[in-house]
């Protein structure tokens, strides 16, 4: 098993405009082997585009994006590919192929990666479909649905499913709670801070991109803050849990203010609410 | 007057670069094709490729048969009431023959396709695209050309040629039956004359045009399709713009296509 606490991605000053608009300003970060990373923030500050760039479907304008020591723009197609099958990413919009069925998409990434045994990967579909809930007892019928056929959790659910299947190295969920309603949300953030915790013992390295403080403080080993473009707060969820908890505006610097008010979900404070 | 050059300018570099970039995509379509050759292997599944050929082949039959038959009959009703004032109405056999093997086989199935076939594949396409359904493709290290562009393509050029036989085929029979039948036009002389002028290298013509017809609409659809962005609104700009695309580009490598082909047509007489 590789060694814990190794870089396993790293940021160095990356810049990435898209025309005039310009998403992120220098931004340099280190994602550890086997640690949880939770990148929070407002709208449109570049989480999700900071997990395009980890998995090399974007290329920064400046600065460097490595994965292992190796600079992911540099890689040619075959390099990409065999990076890209150490991750699994979880879609803001579950992303699963709407003309295939459920147990087709769980499988996919097996498929692509050359596994040809059908008995084995029918037994994968079902172990990782068991896994988030959705098991043969409860729900025999589901491995042969579409997409279309299923609700949003569901959805979710089964394309948390398509993205562990695979055994991947790092998982990514991108806004994993967002468009559903709060008891699905809560379920869907309940399935994933239980998933994290899970692969976390297999030394699995996990990236959250949320909104969703309760998935943040729960699941999280490192929380990263995004402004502006730019890393306005890093450290534990205890760090944050403090300055959620600080009433006192002297005891906080000016970006501990913005944190606390993105933590605290208020509209009033240095973050203005861009409606 | 400035700005209107400047629009103008800036209309045809966009065109250009929107050329070049299906090249670009063209250049990929036909490396993932001698890589998938050469490792033996399928660009996607059989069930996936046997997928769009019914969707592009067995499913489009009807549409290009009826598009043929009243082609044909059609140029056999006009061109009857121009011949029979000249009194040669047999010769009304190769006219239909040649012009529905030569242009309007090729031509209409190229239209007919871009309608039928080419809106859908780009709808399914950019819906894949706004649904982030091709990052999760690349995501889990399947390049979205090899594994929905190559299989769209390659099927749209080998099927083409074949709808467009059915076409001309259904066109020449109901065109001669409507003359005999209809016109009491003597068949006899009538197929003569159309085995006399209807010669190999127009088949070969018809099949080459009817080929690269279908893989520039499979290729233009598939671009507009993975390159879809906006939403549902982007969907439905990208189908409009596909179809238009589509039939512009039939229509003007129709004209190349004859000017290339009658070059080295061995029975030209000029």
């Amino acid at each position: 098993m590789p060694e814990t606490g190794e870089d396993l991605i790293v940021f160095e000053n990356v810049c990435k405009s898209f025309g005039s608009l310009h998403v992120l300003k220098g931004v340099s970060l280190a994602v550890k082997r086997g640690e949880t990373l939770v990148i929070i923030g407002q709208s449109g500050v570049g989480k999700s585009v900071s997990l395009r760039l980890m998995i090399g479907l974007l290329y920064p304008d400046s600065g460097k994006c490595l994965y292992m020591g190796r600079e992911i723009p540099q890689m040619n197609d075959v390099q990409l590919d065999e990076m890209r099958r150490h991750f699994a990413m979880l879609f803001q919009s579950g992303a699963l192929f709407d003309s295939m069925t459920v147990g087709e998409n769980v499988t996919f990434g097996l498929r692509a990666n050359g596994m040809t045994d059908e008995d084995e990967m029918t037994r994968i579909m079902e172990d990782k479909l068991r896994a988030v809930g959705l098991g043969k007892k409860k729900f025999p019928e589901i491995p042969a649905k579409l997409p279309s056929q299923l609700s949003g959790g569901q959805k979710k659910r089964v394309a948390l499913a398509r993205a562990i299947a695979v055994e991947p190295e790092i998982v990514l969920y991108d806004e994993p709670t967002t468009g559903l309603d709060p008891i699905m949300s809560d379920a869907i953030a309940d399935l994933i801070i239980s998933t994290c915790e899970d692969l976390k013992h297999k030394n699995v390295t996990s990236i959250v991109v949320t909104h969703d403080m309760h998935v943040a403080l729960k699941t999280a080993d490192r929380i990263l803050m995004f402004h502006g473009g730019e890393i306005v707060g890093e450290g534990d969820p205890d760090y944050y849990r403090n300055i959620r908890e600080t009433d006192d505006d002297s005891k906080l610097t000016e970006k501990e203010k913005m944190i606390r008010q993105f933590v605290r979900g208020q509209a009033v404070g240095p973050i203005q609410a861009v409606l | 007057m400035l700005v209107l050059i400047a629009q103008l300018g800036a209309i045809f570099t966009n065109a250009i670069a929107e050329v070049g970039r299906m090249g670009m995509l063209l250049s990929e379509v036909m490396r993932w094709t001698y890589l998938c050759i050469c490792r033996r292997q399928l660009p996607a599944p059989w069930k996936v490729i046997l997928k769009q050929m019914y969707f592009i082949g067995v499913s489009s039959i009807p549409v290009v048969i009826t598009t043929g038959a009243f082609t044909g009959m059609v140029l056999a009703y006009e061109s009857y009431f121009q011949l029979s004032k000249l009194g040669v109405t047999s010769w009304m056999g190769p006219l239909v023959a040649n012009s529905l093997v030569l242009q309007l086989g090729p031509v209409l199935t190229g239209v007919m396709l871009a309608g039928r076939v080419g809106g859908a594949m780009t709808a399914e396409l950019g819906t894949m695209a706004v649904t982030e359904q091709l990052d999760a493709l690349r995501t889990m290290g399947t390049d979205p050309v090899r594994y929905l562009v190559v299989p769209r393509v390659i099927s749209a050029t080998f099927l083409a040629p074949i709808l467009t036989a059915f076409a001309f085929v259904v066109g020449i029979l109901a065109g001669f039956g409507l003359a005999v039948y209809g016109q009491g036009v003597d068949g006899h002389y009538m197929w003569q004359h159309t085995k006399e002028f209807l010669v190999w290298y127009d088949f070969l013509t018809g099949m080459t045009k009817a080929a690269v017809f279908g893989g520039s609409m499979a290729l233009i659809c598939c671009y507009k399709g993975i390159n879809t962005r906006g939403g549902a609104e982007g969907v439905g700009r990208s189908t409009t713009e596909a179809n238009v695309a589509c039939c512009i580009s039939v229509l003007m490598l129709n004209l190349f296509l004859t000017m290339v082909m009658y070059v080295f047509d061995p029975f030209r007489s000029v």
